[in-house]
């Protein structure tokens, strides 16, 4: 993945309305309407974010003409999570450490 | 109750925010990232890395400085200086990395909030610029080298 595919994998995943449409389309593909209905925007509104996610490659559109569903990119969701997720592991053997001296700190403590 | 999984979220271009709860109160969460003796004890390398030096100057515009040391011959340092530092709930700190591969500087945010004994910890690291972060995302992303994976580690644990 390239510099600037990640700013815009990175831009499209900082807004929180985005990374529910996300989640709703992980569970499968919905139209606009559908991916609007929960929440308060108008439909030029939506489609500004879904446009945002299909440039980032996060989304695309299905074949069937008539209602257009959007879909969910799940190749490019990955590679833009598998760091995160490395990321997350490595703090989270670190934090283990902590939790263990925190509990020796706590026995520790006067009370 | 509070959910101890650690999560990582982008919450920008160039910002990551790591978040967890820890079992304890505030101020043994804030001792633990700010007192060298304590944070040597966890904030440690990657498997084979020692914790070699650990000084910390805590006040604004003081210097703290980690060194880690493989052998026989690798080291890794890094370093910054503390912006703000409000204790027990709130350290500002810059992190640089001695080696180039690593370009500019991040700020680091640190907040602790405490809730019936429970401290949940909230740490967002800024990139000074997308280069940056690119640099840190590139290595072990493209790579899959183990070199990228231990810089990784060695600049995730400085981000505090």
């Amino acid at each position: 993945m390239d510099s600037a595919t990640l700013d815009a994998v990175f831009n499209a995943l900082a807004d929180p309305t985005r990374r529910a449409i996300v989640a709703r389309l992980a569970k499968g593909d919905a139209s606009v309407n559908q991916l609007g209905a929960p929440f308060d925007l108008s439909q030029p509104a939506i489609s500004k974010h879904l446009k945002v996610l299909e440039n980032a490659g996060l989304i695309s559109r299905s074949r069937d003409a008539q209602r257009r569903p959007r879909r969910l990119e799940p190749k490019r969701l990955g590679e833009a999570t598998k760091w995160l997720e490395r990321y997350r592991k490595l703090w989270e053997t670190r934090f283990q450490g902590l939790d263990t001296l925190l509990e020796e700190m706590k026995e520790g403590e006067p009370t | 109750m509070n959910d101890p999984s650690l999560t990582v979220t982008a919450v920008s271009d160039r910002e990551i925010r790591i978040t967890r709860s820890f079992n304890a109160p505030r101020q043994l969460v804030f001792d633990a990232h700010t007192k060298p003796e304590l944070v040597r004890r966890w904030l440690f390398g990657p498997p084979g890395w020692v914790f070699d030096v650990c000084e910390i100057d805590l006040r604004v515009g003081g210097a703290y400085r980690y060194v880690w040391r493989h052998p026989p011959d690798t080291v890794m340092g890094m370093g910054g200086v503390y912006r703000e530092i409000r204790a027990p709930e709130r350290v500002v700190a810059t992190e640089k990395f001695d080696d180039p591969w690593y370009p500019g500087e991040a700020v680091g945010t640190l907040v602790l909030t405490e809730h019936g004994g429970v401290t949940t910890l909230n740490n967002t690291i800024k990139y000074e610029s997308k280069e940056a972060r690119d640099a840190v995302l590139r290595s072990p992303m493209e790579s899959g080298l183990k070199m990228g994976y231990d810089r990784l580690a060695a600049m995730v644990q400085s981000e505090r």
